[in-house]
């Protein structure tokens, strides 16, 4: 077990690189007028 | 393990982000998306490493401890190389240094797949919200009302541009929209229809400041599964002074019993913003930067879907964020972090927009790097019919896409599509090296170009703001996990 570190999330989101891209996601409006959804907020539909 | 970061090919502090949050010390690997928790020394060793690679030089582990030393801390040798044995660890997992994905930009088809229109329905407006950059609904040109022609072939444009797309958004704007609600009617009518009849589905939003938001509409919204956007600031003093009505007077007391009539009909609306949701969004400005309180304010009056966000304002405007604002709007995201967790599992407890972040599931690589889809996946009708990438844009003759009048109304201007769809962050200076990368996508273009004039670069007040809201996002993801005591693992 480590020391110093301790790993919460293991992830792989440069993989999606090759599953994603399908563009079935809702589109994500950051401004301050709108859904003000950043993309960083949303989840994938597939 | 030091090699890979001695040459300087591979920047520390472009992938992986690690900071200071509440009592924890945490990593971000930003190409991998993993999260790690530090121990302080660990902490250090990694700032020291930064340190050493943005003054060009040698990462060994002779200059870690020379620069730790000088900071007070005296890590042994031993200590040094059992961390540097754990970093080597995670790098072999591919959880920690790991490398960027090769650059592969989104691809698009030449004729533009639009999914998502913004229908300004009204530019006229019952209030006169000081920092509207619609300039109180008229948006630079008169007052005007959107007929039901163009209503239906932007609902037919959408439908058409939308190929083989099965789901369609189509969001009711202004102004404030609710004052053309006929038009609104019609519409949904129409375009349910419409859309049924290609085996499409278009889910509708409306964005309102709730001022007519009776018993008849609330109840037709709900009957018609409109998801809703309501826009209050937060405490009374707050939202009167930048959202009065024409006369002065604020509009708190009037909008704040309906928004919240509204909010309790769907108490189980999603934070994702899925399905049909209702969202409760409000602007802070300068007069404002404790805009914690305000979402407080808000989740004690049982309002539970909250986005509040920074104002974007030319820097004369009054309520223009200034110099020493930044360290107090920074000092609010953490107050609120905190109170957020407090809260989880009690009464009163929230969702606040900028604080979900799905790692899980979130968005895919290619959807990270294409950001909001402004000028080419979605487009904002006027009330006349002309196209624009997105609401904000609308009536900047510069960026008018076309119009559902024009002989092929379906042909988008094609060097203003070709522009959006290349501002992604390859192409941005800034973004390129930023840690935030991938979760911001460059930010928005609007802001961007109304600092800048260029959509390549970024707002850089702007970037301050996303960093430390997705700073403390991820804290709160870590927190939850802790708190369930189950490390996620993704790959
Ligand atoms: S350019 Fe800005 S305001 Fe327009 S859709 Fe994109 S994020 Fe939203
Ligand atoms: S817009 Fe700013 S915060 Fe966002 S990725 Fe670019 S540089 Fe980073």
């Amino acid at each position: 077990m480590a020391k110093h570190i301790q790993t919460i999330v293991k992830a792989n989101l440069s993989s999606t690189v090759k599953t994603g891209g399908c563009g079935k996601c809702q589109t994500s409006c950051q401004s301050a007028c709108k859904t003000s959804c950043t993309v960083g907020n949303q989840v994938c539909v597939k | 393990m030091l090699d890979l970061l001695s040459n300087n090919e591979y920047s520390v502090k472009k992938n992986v982000h690690s900071y200071r949050q509440g009592d924890l010390f945490i990593a971000h690997d930003v190409n991998s998306g993993s999260l790690h928790i530090l121990d302080e020394d660990t902490y250090e060793v990694l700032k020291a490493v930064e340190e050493l690679q943005e003054a060009s030089k040698q990462v060994n582990e002779e200059g870690i401890r020379q620069l730790l030393w000088q900071s007070g801390n005296q890590l042994t040798v031993e200590e040094l190389s059992e961390i540097v044995g754990e970093l080597g660890e995670l790098r072999q997992q591919g959880t920690l240094f790991s490398r960027e994905a090769d650059q592969v930009l989104p691809t698009y088809p030449e004729k533009p797949i639009v999914k998502a229109i913004c229908l300004h329905v009204a530019h006229d407006c019952n209030l006169r919200c000081k920092y509207c950059f619609a300039e109180t609904g008229a948006f630079g040109g008169s007052r005007s009302m959107m007929d039901l022609e163009t209503g239906k072939k932007g609902i037919d444009f959408v439908l058409d541009l939308s190929g083989h797309r099965n789901h369609c958004e189509v969001d009711f704007f202004g102004g404030e929209p609710l004052l053309n609600f006929g038009l609104i009617r019609s519409l949904v009518e129409y375009g349910r229809k419409a859309a049924a009849d290609r085996d499409k589905t278009i889910k509708f939003t409306l964005t309102t400041n709730g001022i007519l938001l009776n018993d008849k509409i609330q109840e037709y919204l709900e009957q018609e599964d409109i998801s809703v956007v309501l826009s209050l600031d937060g405490r009374p003093e707050v939202h009167d002074r930048m959202r009065p009505f024409s006369d002065g007077r604020g509009s708190y007391a009037k909008v704040t019993p309906l928004i919240k009539q509204f909010a309790a009909k769907r108490p189980e609306s999603s934070p994702y913003a899925l399905g049909t949701y209702y969202y409760v969004r409000g602007t802070y400005t300068h007069f404002n930067p404790d805009f914690d309180q305000d979402v407080l304010h808000m989740a004690d009056l049982g309002i539970n879907q909250i986005s509040v966000e920074p104002v974007v304002a030319s820097p004369e405007a009054p309520y223009a964020f200034q110099e020493g604002d930044l360290e107090k709007i920074c000092e609010a995201y953490d107050r609120l972090g905190e109170e957020y967790l407090s809260r989880r599992g009690q009464d009163k407890e929230f969702n606040f927009f900028h604080f979900n972040v799905a790692l899980d599931q979130g968005p895919c690589m290619i959807k990270r790097l294409s950001g909001c889809g402004a000028g080419h996946e979605y487009v904002a009708i006027s009330p006349e019919g002309d196209l624009y990438p997105c609401h904000q844009f609308v009536g900047q003759e510069d960026y008018k896409l076309g119009s559902l009048y024009a002989e092929n109304p379906n042909q988008l201007k094609e060097e203003i599509v070709k522009s959006f769809r290349s501002a992604h962050i390859y192409k941005k200076p800034l973004c390129r090296e930023c840690w935030a990368r991938f979760a911001c996508s460059g930010g928005c273009h609007a802001a961007n170009v109304s600092f800048t004039k260029s959509l390549t670069d970024v707002y850089t007040l702007g970037c301050e703001l996303q960093k430390k809201r997705l700073e403390v996002a991820l804290y709160l993801k870590i927190k939850e996990i802790q708190h369930n005591h189950n490390p996620l693992s993704l790959v």
